[in-house]
């Protein structure tokens, strides 16, 4: 059992390559202390980002997603986080009718230069997630409901 | 003339220019109608069109893309046809609509609820309209039930009764239940909380089968044989039978369905188990219209395929 068993959750997040993902290095490299529940997996732009990345990692266990792209008007495919921004603003509305606390999925933009600010939004999404506890996950297999209730 | 009898003249008169016309013919047992492939004149025999009219048969035009086909529809099914058409899934001058003005559709479940403890639906050796009842011969005895109380939801929150886009429209084109789905079922339902919702969501997915009959059922799910549901890399789904991968499965055809699905119901009456699998494309239904005022079916662009630089309706997440 891990020792930050209990103080760490598991947040993954979906960064692209050119804003976000040099964001969070330029953060690491100006030594910028920021949580460690964040698992990033490098995608090539947010408009890679399939909804359902976002919907796996949460039936899967994820107790939240962030997902970073360029600023709009910075994509470096031009128009790549335009499709992403309608795409996960859309998603947003699955989430509560499923059981899933729409809190627990937030989208934002942060672009290589600002380390500073992906330093507050590693920090903020962290410490929502940490207000809302782990995630409860779906069960594989309930208790049968009883016939007739 | 009857509606029967002007749409079979309607179905005549197109049937030289088409290599068949999609309409309804007798089903399996008294209660339920069938899709049926008109060719000819003779195959007109079987046509009926109405209260037992319940599948869907713009489900069919994708795999009939490029000859031209004539599809009898209801007011729904035409919004499958106009979404199809606007996603260039079918070409939109290949397909002769004709039109009929639909009065709600059977829900053969709730006559299963009616009849329970009597008889099975099965057991119903014939059904006959009376104005707005309905007949059904039972081994008990003659049942008359209201078409009201066993007509599917989706009729009761109907704005497009009529066939907005059809080619030929027979009949006087009837007023519509509802000028304005208002989601009221979608709001109540969340409102249930979200550790009930999830509790239901565990308890109905798990008595899925994986029949994919939701899927199969769809007229805009297309991808048949690509479906992701099926691959193997990447591997969404498992084989297992946990809930996870059920509903995960229902999450793909809903997320692969947003800002597309009309809401025509045919995934949760295809269901043999009576899962609402609808309310998760409803609830992402009433979110695109909320964001971009857009309906599925009627035609325009489906606002996932396009964007605007500024979206006026989407608060920018510069956070805080």
């Amino acid at each position: 059992m891990s020792v930050l068993e209990g103080k760490e959750l598991r947040i993954v997040g979906f960064l692209c390559n050119w804003c976000s993902y040099g964001g969070a290095d330029t953060a690491g490299v100006g030594r910028f202390t920021q949580p460690t529940d964040l698992r990033i997996v490098r995608v090539p732009c947010s408009g890679r980002i399939n909804p359902l990345f976002v919907m796996k990692a949460l039936i899967g266990g994820a107790d939240g997603v962030l997902v970073s792209g360029c600023h709009p008007r910075d994509c470096h495919y031009a128009e790549g986080n335009y499709y992403a921004r309608r795409r996960l603003e859309v998603l947003k509305g699955l989430l509560p009718v499923l059981g899933i606390d729409p809190r627990r999925f937030e989208y934002t933009w942060v672009s290589a230069s600002e380390g500073q600010r992906w330093q507050h939004v590693v920090s903020s999404f962290t410490a929502q997630i940490h207000a809302l506890g782990p995630a409860a996950r779906f069960t594989e297999a309930p208790e049968p409901a009883r016939l007739g209730a | 003339m009857s509606i029967q009898d002007e749409l079979k003249s309607a179905i005549t008169a197109a049937l030289p220019d088409v290599s068949c016309v999609v309409g309804w013919g007798a089903g399996p047992e008294p209660l339920r109608a069938a899709p049926l492939f008109i060719r000819g004149e003779a195959d007109l025999e079987g046509f009926s069109a109405g209260f037992l009219s319940v599948n869907n048969p713009a489900l069919y035009l994708p795999s009939l893309k490029g000859s031209k086909v004539g599809v009898v529809v209801k007011g729904c099914d035409a919004r499958s046809v106009g979404q199809l058409a606007a996603e260039t899934l079918i070409k939109r001058e290949e397909v002769h609509v004709i039109g009929y003005p639909c009065r709600g559709v059977i829900d053969v479940d709730k006559v299963a609820a009616k009849l329970a403890g009597a008889c099975e639906t099965g057991e119903v050796a014939a059904l006959r309209e009376d104005g707005d009842d309905v007949l059904l011969n039972t081994p008990k005895g003659e049942v008359r039930l209201a078409k009201k109380d066993i007509t599917a939801d989706k009729c009761g929150r109907c704005a497009f009764p009529n066939a907005g886009n059809a080619d030929v429209f027979v009949g006087e084109r009837c007023a519509p239940v509802v000028t304005e789905d208002g989601y009221a079922d979608i709001a109540d339902f969340e409102a249930r909380g979200l550790d009930e919702l999830k509790a239901f969501w565990e308890q109905e997915m798990s008595r899925c089968i994986r029949c994919y009959a939701c899927r199969n059922a769809c007229p805009l799910c297309v991808c048949r044989d690509q479906c992701v549901a099926m691959s193997r890399e990447p591997h969404w789904l498992s084989q297992g039978d946990g809930v996870r991968d059920k509903l995960f499965f229902q999450i793909i055809h809903a997320v692969h369905l947003s800002g597309r699905c009309t809401g025509c119901g045919e995934c949760e009456r295809a269901c043999p188990l009576g899962i609402p699998v609808l309310k998760l494309k409803r609830a992402l239904s009433r979110r695109v219209e909320k964001l971009f005022g857009y309906k599925a079916g009627g035609g325009d662009t489906p606002p996932l395929l396009t964007f605007l630089v500024e979206e006026p309706t989407i608060k920018e997440r510069d956070w805080k």
